[in-house]
């Protein structure tokens, strides 16, 4: 695959508008705060891409991208605890050396599943390898039998379900409720300073864009054809001999990757994790910053989960008691106004108008018999 | 339920009601000390770069506004606006009249910790009043240690903490639970109790103090069954058949939010009577608030250990009461919580005026040992833990939704958020 294959000169246009944004922008804007806040949103936005891909080429909407984004999370936020525990830290506990909300729930040792969060290499691999499995297992389960469209979406917002019940319930391996709080340091680096909020910010942007040229390749691919193609024609799809379960498991395993990063970026830059981010709610919601940004484009699913949770911000700061009558707002506007998100905003409105005004100035510079006629 | 919160909160208060409330607890109550911010500057009551001027200053108000948890947050904000309308009547802090940024938690606590951190790092506010549930204090506790802010927490909770940059006007965990306990069994002659609450660590907490209470500190007493329940949970039956069969002389239940409703219904209807006190009911989670979902003629009977209850009949609560009615509306309720709340900006106006600053490092050290006579549930002072001395009381339901209360504590009850011999 040549580079013009793999992204055209608008595509890089894009990309590179979004390169400024996230690098010069909004660091040069806006206050560590407020970056960090921002930072915070980009997480989802490794979500709404993993979305942008599976729902919007593959057809494939999932109401439970949170339990990935949770998954990636709980994995970084377990060994972060693990570390902010120590014997030390933790010396007025029954039993020191173990995480608070163990000693509260009378547990008197570590959980051996817990014992691997000790290696920073392990919980790495844990982020994108625990969401990958268990999307494989509930795609495997899934998309070979040909389960799909609204019973597909269902049947992911159920797990999400369940997932939120048995971290609440099962409080003494997981915080329960309260989710895994007080998270401190990274081997011995503390990540609560404005300095570390950030450089965390910078490696977010990184990852960000290594999974939106991931994503990138994988639209332009084969691969990504053939998920348009199941789109719109699943049969005749089948019938040229492709299996297309295979593909669909692949692409909802990719998703689910991308999302468990943005979990483990969202606990290293808030500071804890909990069962709010992993219920139906929040995995609703990412769909919400999908649509909102388009959810063909990729770049779009970034703006979409940008502006959303911007709005969210400030919404909720401006009027405390009426903010989400505000939200819904936005969201009925963006839906009745774009039917395509952003990224239809910006390939129907703005993008002709750029070239027009690109065609208009070299008209005017090259007068000649090829001027247009007068407008 | 829902439309409690909001017609009251969209109708406010005139000027001049405000005005009435607040000259009337400052007649007999807080008398005030007519410091005028002349004689402090800014300059030297401000060393942090808080957001105080020479004649406001800014605190922040931190609760769910929407979600599950506004139903009970709304009481806790409510408390807060009519302290802070009161302390501004009578000239503020320190001549300074308060000013409040108002933040939505929305019920969910990365939304906590984000306000939180507006509120300490844009709005540089002096305090923050705020929290309800432990999750969401849990949420927002790195954020204040970290820049250094200074919360006061309504909530009665487990205990277990003890934050330099929290005041808790809430109980613990064992000022809350052991009193009730003796109470029933001296007055009650109870002697086996069956605990059954919802699934998290207040309840999960409270019921290991009270075992470990009952068998190691009361004679002859024994616990006869323990059993959780996830929140929200509605299908009570089958622990009512189990408390049947066992047969307990004390239900002791710290069921949540909504699941109430349903625990009560079903008792009455499997046959036990909270009224008929056999067994008797008795719990630490039901406050006026949440009789009013569970509607009072379902739980009348039962009994209630708290701090506050609306009902007292003391100088200082009568006068609290009024006010708080005619801010907010006659039909409303004070439950334990909201009075809790209610003593936060006036503890930290007796604390930044002892200290003579607003400096976080200097109201935390003067804050310790504040008395404060004045506060609705009587006088409370703040203990070296940063938690507060107070009485423990017994109400008993009744069908109105209120709470008589049957005991009170002789003395100030000592907070003990680590207790010895309970871990």
């Amino acid at each position: 695959m040549t580079l013009s294959n793999y992204m055209n000169r608008k595509e890089l246009l894009g990309f590179v508008i979004l390169a400024v944004v996230i690098f010069l922008v909004l660091p040069l804007a806006l206050d560590t705060f407020r970056l960090n806040l921002f930072g915070k949103y980009l997480t989802y936005a490794f979500v709404a891409i993993g979305l942008a891909l599976c729902w919007g080429a593959g057809g494939i909407l999932s109401l439970g991208q949170g339990i990935f984004f949770g998954l990636g999370g709980y994995c970084m936020a377990m060994f972060l605890k693990l570390e902010a525990s120590t014997p030390e830290n933790t010396s007025i506990q029954s039993t020191p050396g173990i995480p608070d909300f163990m000693d509260w729930n009378q547990l008197t040792e570590l959980p051996v599943w817990w014992q691997p969060f000790y290696s920073l290499g392990f919980t790495m691999l844990a982020v994108v390898m625990v969401p990958v499995v268990f999307a494989f297992i509930i795609g495997f389960a899934m998309f070979t039998r040909r389960v799909g469209g609204v019973y597909f979406a269902i049947i992911t917002q159920a797990f999400a379900a369940i997932l939120t019940i048995l971290i609440i319930g099962q409080q003494g391996y997981t915080g329960g409720v309260n989710g895994i709080t007080d998270l401190r340091t990274l081997m011995g680096w503390d990540i609560r300073t404005d300095e570390a909020k950030n450089i965390l910010y910078f490696v977010n942007g990184v990852l960000l864009f290594a999974v939106l040229f991931v994503a990138q390749f994988v639209r332009k691919s084969k691969l990504g054809r053939l998920l348009i193609a199941m789109r719109d024609q699943e049969d005749r799809v089948r019938f040229s001999g492709y299996n297309v379960a295979n593909f669909k498991i692949f692409i909802f395993c990719l998703g689910a990757a991308f999302a468990g990063i943005g979990g483990a970026m969202f606990t290293l830059q808030v500071g804890f994790m909990s069962p709010t981010l992993v219920g139906i709610v929040p995995s609703i919601e990412m769909v919400i910053f999908c649509a909102v940004g388009g959810r063909l484009s990729i770049l779009g699913a970034v703006y979409g989960a940008l502006l959303v949770n911007l709005a969210k911000t400030t919404f909720s700061e401006g009027f405390p008691e009426l903010w989400l009558l505000g939200l819904g707002g936005l969201f009925i506007a963006v839906v009745m106004a774009f039917p395509n998100g952003l990224a239809g905003l910006w390939s129907e409105k703005v993008e002709p108008w750029i070239e027009k005004t690109l065609k208009k100035t070299k008209v005017a510079e090259a007068p000649g018999p090829n001027k247009a006629p007068a407008e | 339920m829902s439309d409690k919160g909001k017609t009251n909160v969209s109708q406010g208060m005139s000027r001049r009601a405000m005005l009435a409330g607040g000259a009337a607890l400052t007649g007999t109550l807080f008398m005030p000390k007519g410091l005028k911010a002349a004689d402090y500057p800014t300059s030297a009551v401000n060393t942090t770069g808080l957001a105080v001027t020479d004649d406001t200053v800014t605190c922040g108000i931190l609760h769910s506004i929407t979600g599950t948890m506004a139903i009970s947050e709304t009481g806790s904000v409510q408390a807060e606006k009519l302290a802070i309308e009161q302390i501004n009547a009578q000239g503020g802090i320190l001549g300074r009249k308060i000013e409040y940024v108002q933040e939505d938690g929305a019920s969910d606590w990365p939304t906590f910790a984000e306000k939180a951190k507006k509120l300490l790092v844009n709005d540089k506010v002096a305090s923050v009043m705020g929290c309800w549930t432990s999750a969401s204090r849990k949420a927002v506790l790195p954020v204040f240690e970290q820049y250094n802010g200074f919360l006061y927490y309504p909530t009665f909770y487990e205990g277990l903490e003890e934050s330099p940059n929290v005041i808790y006007t809430g109980q613990e965990a064992t000022q809350q639970i052991i009193a009730g306990l003796d109470w029933v069994n001296k007055e009650k002659g109870a002697k086996t109790f069956y605990l059954l609450g919802s699934d998290y660590i207040w309840p999960r907490t409270s019921n290991k103090i009270a075992r470990k209470h009952i068998e190691n500190f009361m004679d002859g007493c024994k616990v006869v069954g323990e059993e959780y329940y996830p929140l929200g949970h509605t299908q009570f039956n089958s622990v009512i058949n189990k408390i049947r069969l066992k047969k307990p002389d004390v239900i002791y239940a710290i069921v949540v939010g909504g699941s109430n409703v349903a625990f009560y219904k079903q008792l009455t209807a499997a046959g036990i009577d909270p009224a008929a006190e056999k067994p008797l009911v008795l719990t630490i989670s039901v406050t006026e608030d949440e009789i009013r979902g569970i509607g009072g003629e379902n739980i009348a009977g039962s009994y209630a250990c708290m701090k506050y209850f609306q009902s007292l009949q003391n100088e200082n609560n009568l006068e609290f009461v009024k006010a708080f009615k005619e801010m907010w509306g006659e039909d409303i309720v004070i439950g334990d919580v909201t009075q809790a709340a209610y003593l936060g900006p006036w503890l930290w106006k007796a604390a930044v005026e002892k200290a003579g600053s607003f400096d976080v490092d200097k109201v935390r050290a003067a804050q310790v040992g504040i008395e404060l006579p004045s506060a609705p549930e009587g006088y409370v002072k703040v203990h070296e833990n940063h938690h507060l001395w107070s009485k423990t009381r017994v109400g008993k339901a009744q069908a109105d939704g209120q709470y008589e209360v049957v005991f009170e504590t002789a003395d100030l009850v000592e907070p003990d958020p680590f207790p010895e011999g309970y871990q």
